[in-house]
């Protein structure tokens, strides 16, 4: 302390600095505390106020007295007693500019502690509060159904019984049903649904914990070492649901600053999943190889010289909004040549793409472990339940701690997990299995895409889950929007249906409440599509008639009144 | 493995090996002091049923019954309880209740009260599975029904350690991180190998950062071996422990081939329907047989059949809404129906400790989030009249909607939701309510029914009920419920309905039959009997843990029991000490808690006997003692009791001091164990203190 006040002698001329320096000198000295910072400041004042005017009546005088006494019983107060009053004699304006300058200090380190929130608010009283909370109404909790909604609700189908080749709808009628994921009929596998019941009656339903807290069954433990020798992948890790699994596992390992190349078709989980992470997100135009390439170069160019953060790419292996496949090998080389990782969804692709089912990486010659991350999907084709992520050991560890839907969810029935233990190796052992359904693909896609002047078929050959989009042609000749077309997919639906086949329409990503229609349009929605789930329980024969039934359903609607062009 | 047994209490037989139970003499100390309270006297019988295992203390009846009544298979169909009542293996030939004279819930339905043909092996096996999941009721004496009575819910006291548990807690804390900063610094200088993962690696950034691993990396590997426990079979009242073993310092683990099964105090089984018998799993069966495994579609194409259509309905009723829709993942039930109700323009105040996955809906809702207190009113009211009064960030616009977002009965703390507190606050301020139940559906309330039933309050003060199946109902998945415009527009609007995969058959039929089984509607008195042995044993084990000397948080009728440790090197020595007990816990630390708060989090179940109650606080006494986590002021209850009446009393008292920032001058309660067991069923049906 001594030696600083020397120094402020000395350098009388720098007295910002100087002053700043007694205020953090002072605070270690009085138990370091802000709050007897602000009172010697006080103090100080009064101080001052005592020896500039002597002629105060003799009460404010014995206070000041006490105050005085009160000063000096404070460690450390004594000197800058001294400095002040030294300081004081030598230049009185000096002081005062000293002063000024301490209660700025003491204000400028104080500010932190108000929120900024508070220094925007306008200050009410509260009768102001009380009548704007009372004038306050709100919106209704939900908006209206629209008639769309409404029609949706009222056309949904209700399967009465189990969803086989044939289902039984609630009106009592039994129809073909090409709308489920049940592609090779394993739900209703006799072997497979005996093996499922003996789970139960070992198992129980639930498990009643997250896998964290005593929810990790053997039984999840033999399907993760099934699924990850199939795949063919180090590890893996099962989520108790297929659908929200990716937007777990990306939020788990991109965070804010990483950057996210995705494809601009990828489907509504993968966008939450990044909406969650907060990572800033690029895309690129759906399949096209070089606008990626584009896309990643820029990327690496923007990021010299900065600290290199985590960058991925992220696309599905079968899109679920478009059908087609992903150029997994072009990306592989790109991601080598950029130093990207690939996170790949193959929800739609695993057990149905590939010899045995193993996904896009057998269908395409890839080898898996090229690829960082997999997701999947067990709950459509392999007729269990959950989705997983295949990785190495280390990226798999790493979820069981920090992804969201596994630590803080329910681990999935062990009945499903033994039903996919049972399927994936079911596959492995009859790759006929997979040529069946491709051969019924065929034979369904013979019967649509070439014959009909009005749809066209975006899904890979191999693509069980075939979407049928109206030709460009047909929707600019009637002028269609996106809304008639979903309309006109709709009629498609109903009309198969009146004609005995179960058939469904591809969903519109739901749009966030509150935003206004000119955001809305900047977002990728998919083209409105039929989809037609192929399975190879029906025969060759019953494909072909079911296929014929479509095709008609369309052209009877195409032809109709209600959609011809609107003039 | 030691074979599965009735009670593992006791079966500490030659088969355990390495780890020591009670002690045979303990056991039958317990079961003579029983004996000689003469309350308890009258279940004679049954109390020496479960520790009759081992062969020396086996009670023998001396004489045959009289009167042999009709054989097991003229029990009208109708009743079925909970789980077989047959007493045990070891004890073929017993009349239960004759001898006491005490009028059994069996008798009541005239039903047989006595076995005599000695069950063939095939069936004492069977029956023994079948106590496994779910223990047989002691005495109707061990049956409650709690509601919640009067105007103001109170905050449960929550008492604070001396506060050299405090600082040491918080030393240790530092040592263990300085202690993980020289083994990093070393490390990564002399084993760079396996610190690769957190480097840059040939042009790629590392998957984990640095520092966020660190935790991970040096504080909860240590503990590693207390999560993630691998289980078979079912979750009920016992769990069956794959026994591991780790040579690389928690890293990995390796099965050893042998299991244990330790008594269940973790699942989130409320009403015991974990269950590999019974209806639900007859029923499911059943359900496998006729609609096949999974109906492979969302709900949004054709994944609605009239299973679903038919479980929705119940839950509506059961729940007293209009309308509900299922989801096969409570957490994406959260994750995706507050898209469907708040976007921009509207704010979101959610509880503190609300569950991860209603966090995940906020924010990917885009509506403005807002944080109070846990479970605080005032702090609610104040941020309500700030925000209102304020209207929308920047533009000051008024919201669009305020949606306040709460969980019935919380997780972690064990503390319910003060609905009264809240549907007060709503009638003022006008917000919408969403009251996730995942927890308190099935397990508070007389029938159930979920926090407005034990607090008597209509659902139609609530706008949005949501809640899982994972826990009371032993299932999987999610519900909202609500006005039925709601749920239509949820329908419609709710991702997880249109691509989310549907629940599959079997998990839709144990919903189904729980609740039907919870409301009375199949073997009527069994549902009764499961929310009434979990509403007793909720408080049976908090009044004893409590008198113990234990400092337990949450509200006394919660079956979520948190019992504070506060050291981290405590977090592992417990749930070490529990398992050589053979009982299966919960233990948390950071970041699931506050830094200072570790606790073990004890899950009561309707499928636990008061045996084993009994047992879990003998081994949290021993634990206790070893430990030193005995330090409980008093003030949060645990008191001798005063005559009758006057405990209500004592607790506001204690309370107003509280509040006055006095020092309510309590003797710590550190009661003796037999004085807990003595005294327990007597006690527990007044206020808890
Ligand atoms: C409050 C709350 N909400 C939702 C969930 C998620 O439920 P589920 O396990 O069915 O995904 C949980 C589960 O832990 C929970 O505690």
């Amino acid at each position: 302390m001594a030696t600083d006040e020397r120094e402020h002698f000395s350098h009388t001329s720098n007295e910002f600095s100087g002053i700043l320096d007694n205020a953090t000198a002072i605070v270690p000295a009085q138990t370091n505390n802000y709050s007897t910072m602000a009172d010697s400041a006080l103090n100080s004042t009064s101080y001052l106020a005592a020896a500039q005017s002597s002629e105060l009546p003799s009460t404010a005088l014995h206070y000041l007295d006490v105050a005085f006494s009160y000063i000096q019983m404070i460690p450390g107060s004594a000197i800058i007693i001294r400095y002040i009053k030294t300081s004081h004699q030598n230049d009185p304006v000096r002081t005062v500019i000293e002063l000024f300058l301490f209660i700025f200090a003491v204000r400028y380190l104080l500010a932190p502690t108000y929120s900024t929130k508070k220094t925007k608010n306008v200050p009410l009283s509260q009768e102001e509060i009380e009548d704007l909370v009372e004038d306050w109404t709100p919106e209704p909790l939900v908006s209206d159904v629209t008639d769309f909604e409404r029609i949706e609700n009222e056309r949904r189908p209700v399967i009465v019984g189990p969803v086989g080749p044939k289902v039984k709808l609630q009106s009592g009628r039994t129809v073909t049903n090409l709308a489920s994921y049940n592609h090779y009929n394993f739900a209703n596998n006799p072997d497979l649904t005996q093996k499922a019941i003996n789970t139960v009656r070992t198992y129980g339903v639930g498990p009643c914990s997250p896998p964290g807290f005593y929810g990790t069954q053997d039984v999840h433990m033999r399907s993760e070492a099934d699924i990850a020798s199939h795949i063919g992948m180090p590890a893996v890790i099962i989520y108790a649901q297929s659908f929200s699994t990716i937007s777990s596992v990306i939020p788990a390992f991109m965070k804010r600053g990483d950057i996210i190349v995705a494809d601009k078709a990828v489907n509504y989980p993968i966008r939450k999943g990044m909406q969650l992470s907060r990572s800033q997100v690029r895309w690129y135009e759906h399949n096209d190889m070089e606008d990626l390439e584009r896309v990643l170069q820029k990327l690496v160019k923007e990021g010299q010289g900065k600290p290199l953060t985590r960058r991925f790419i992220v696309t599905e292996g079968l899109f679920e909004t478009t059908g087609d496949a992903v150029d997994l090998p072009r990306i592989v080389e790109l991601k080598m040549k950029y130093k990207f990782r690939i996170l790949l969804d193959e929800t739609w692709s695993y057990g149905v793409l590939g010899r045995t089912g193993r996904g896009v990486t057998e269908h395409q010659n890839v080898d898996p472990t090229n690829v960082d991350m997999i997701i999947g999907g067990l709950a459509g084709a392999l007729a269990s339940g959950g989705g997983f992520c295949a990785s190495t050991e280390e990226i798999v560890e790493h979820q069981r701690l920090s992804a969201a839907s596994y630590t803080f969810s329910a681990a999935l029935p062990a009945f499903l997990a033994t039903t996919a233990s049972e399927t994936v190796n079911l596959l492995q052992e009859q790759p006929t299995i997979i040529q069946s359904l491709r051969e019924n693909i065929r034979t369904m896609l013979t019967q649509l895409d070439p014959r009909s002047d009005w749809v066209r078929c975006t899904s890979c050959a191999d693509n069980p889950v075939m979407l049928l989009v109206l030709k460009d042609t047909v929707v600019q000749e009637r002028g269609f929007s996106v809304a008639d077309q979903e309309g006109v997919f709709q009629d498609c639906v109903d009309e198969a249906l009146a004609n005995g086949v179960l058939i469904t329409r591809l969903k519109a990503m739901p749009s966030p409440l509150g935003v206004s229609p000119r955001e809305l349009e900047k977002e990728w929605q998919p083209r409105p599509a039929l989809k037609v789930c192929v399975t190879n329980a029906l025969s060759k024969k019953e494909t072909e008639k079911a296929g014929i039934v479509i095709r008609h359903a369309i052209t009877t609607i195409m032809r109709g009144k209600k959609w011809q062009r609107q003039s | 493995m030691p074979l599965r047994t009735l009670n593992p209490f006791v079966s500490s037989s030659p088969s355990s090996t390495t780890t020591e139970v009670l002690s045979e003499k303990e056991a039958i100390r317990i079961e003579s002091r029983e004996i000689r309270d003469p309350n308890k006297a009258k279940f004679r019988p049954r109390f020496t049923i479960p520790f009759s295992g081992s062969p020396k203390t086996a009670v023998r009846p001396s004489s045959e019954p009289t009167g042999r009544l009709e054989p097991p298979s003229q029990i009208p169909a109708s009743f079925r309880p909970p789980s077989p009542q047959i007493p045990t293996l070891s004890l073929p030939t017993i009349n239960l209740t004759t001898a006491t004279g005490e009028k059994s819930k069996m008798e009541e339905l005239s039903k047989p009260l006595t076995l005599f043909a000695p069950p063939s092996p095939a069936e004492a096996k069977r029956i023994a599975k079948a106590h496994a999941a779910f223990g047989p009721l002691g005495s109707k004496q061990h049956l409650y029904s709690s509601r919640f009575v009067g105007s103001e819910f109170p905050e449960p006291i929550a008492d604070e350690p001396p506060y050299f548990y405090l600082i040491t807690t918080y030393i240790s804390y530092l040592i263990l991180i300085i202690f993980g900063h020289v083994r990093d610094f070393f490390g990564k200088r002399f084993k760079q190998e396996s610190y690769k993962y957190l480097q840059e690696r040939d042009g790629y950034a590392p998957l984990n950062s640095d520092f966020d691993n660190f935790y991970i990396r040096r504080l909860q590997l240590r503990i590693n071996d207390c999560f993630r426990r691998p289980v078979t079979g079912v979750p009920g009242r016992f769990i069956t422990l794959l026994d591991r073993e780790s040579d690389d310092f928690n890293l990995s683990f390796k099965l050893k081939g042998t299991t244990t099964e330790t008594l269940n105090m973790s699942s989130y089984n409320y009403l015991g329907f974990a269950q590999s018998e019974g209806e639900c799993a007859d029923d499911a069966e059943k359900s496998i047989k006729k609609y096949g495994i999974s109906f492979c579609s969302p709900r949004g194409d054709i994944g609605t059949s009239d299973l679903h259509v038919q479980v929705e309905q119940q839950v509506a009723e059961f729940v007293g809404k209009e309308a509900a829709t299922i989801h096969s993942m409570g957490f994406v039930t959260n994750a995706t129906t507050f898209t469907a109700l708040v976007g921009k323009g509207c704010l979101m105040i959610s509880d503190q400790l609300n569950h991860s996955s209603i966090r995940y809906g906020a924010r990917l809702s885009g509506a403005v989030i807002d944080m109070f207190k846990h479970n605080d009113m005032a702090d609610l009211e104040r941020l309500l009249r700030e925000r209102i009064s304020q209207g929308q960030p920047r533009t000051h616009r008024p919201w669009r909607k305020i949606l306040v977002a709460v969980e019935g009965l919380y997780s972690m703390e064990g503390t319910m939701v003060n609905l009264p507190g809240l549907v007060a606050l709503k009638k003022k301020y006008k917000f919408a309510l969403y009251v996730d139940e995942a927890h308190s559906i099935g397990a508070l309330g007389p029938r159930g029914r979920g926090v407005c039933d034990y607090f008597g309050i209509s659902t139609s003060e609530i706008d949005i009920l949501m809640g899982t199946f994972t826990k009371s109902f032993g299932a999987n998945g999610g519900y909202v419920a609500g006005p039925k415009a709601f749920i239509d527009k949820v329908r419609v609007t709710n991702a997880g309905t249109i691509f989310g995969e549907t629940p599959t058959p079997a998990v839709l039929t144990q919903i189904s039959t729980s609740l039907r089984i919870i409301n009375g509607e199949i073997c009527p008195g069994q549902g009764e009997e499961r929310l009434q042995r979990l509403a007793f044993n909720s408080r049976y084990l908090r009044l004893g843990l409590k008198r113990l000397g234990f400092i337990v948080y949450g509200h006394d009728d919660s079956p979520i029991i948190p019992l504070l440790l506060y050291h981290p090197a405590k977090i592992p020595a417990f749930s070490h000490e529990m398992l050589k007990r053979k009982i299966a816990v919960v233990v948390v630390g950071y970041p699931a808690t506050p830094l200072i708060s570790s606790r073990a989090r004890f899950c009561v179940s309707a499928a636990h006997t008061k045996d084993d109650l009994d047992r879990m606080l003998s081994a949290c006494d021993q634990a206790g003692d070893i430990l030193q986590l005995k330090f409980s002021s008093g003030i949060a209850g645990g008191q001798e009791p005063l005559h009758d009446g006057l405990t209500n009393e004592g607790v506001n008292e204690v309370r107003s001091c509280l509040e006055a920032g006095g020092d309510p001058g309590m003797e710590p309660p550190r009661w003796k164990l037999e004085d807990v067991l003595k005294r327990g069923v007597q006690d527990v049906k007044k206020p808890l203190c």
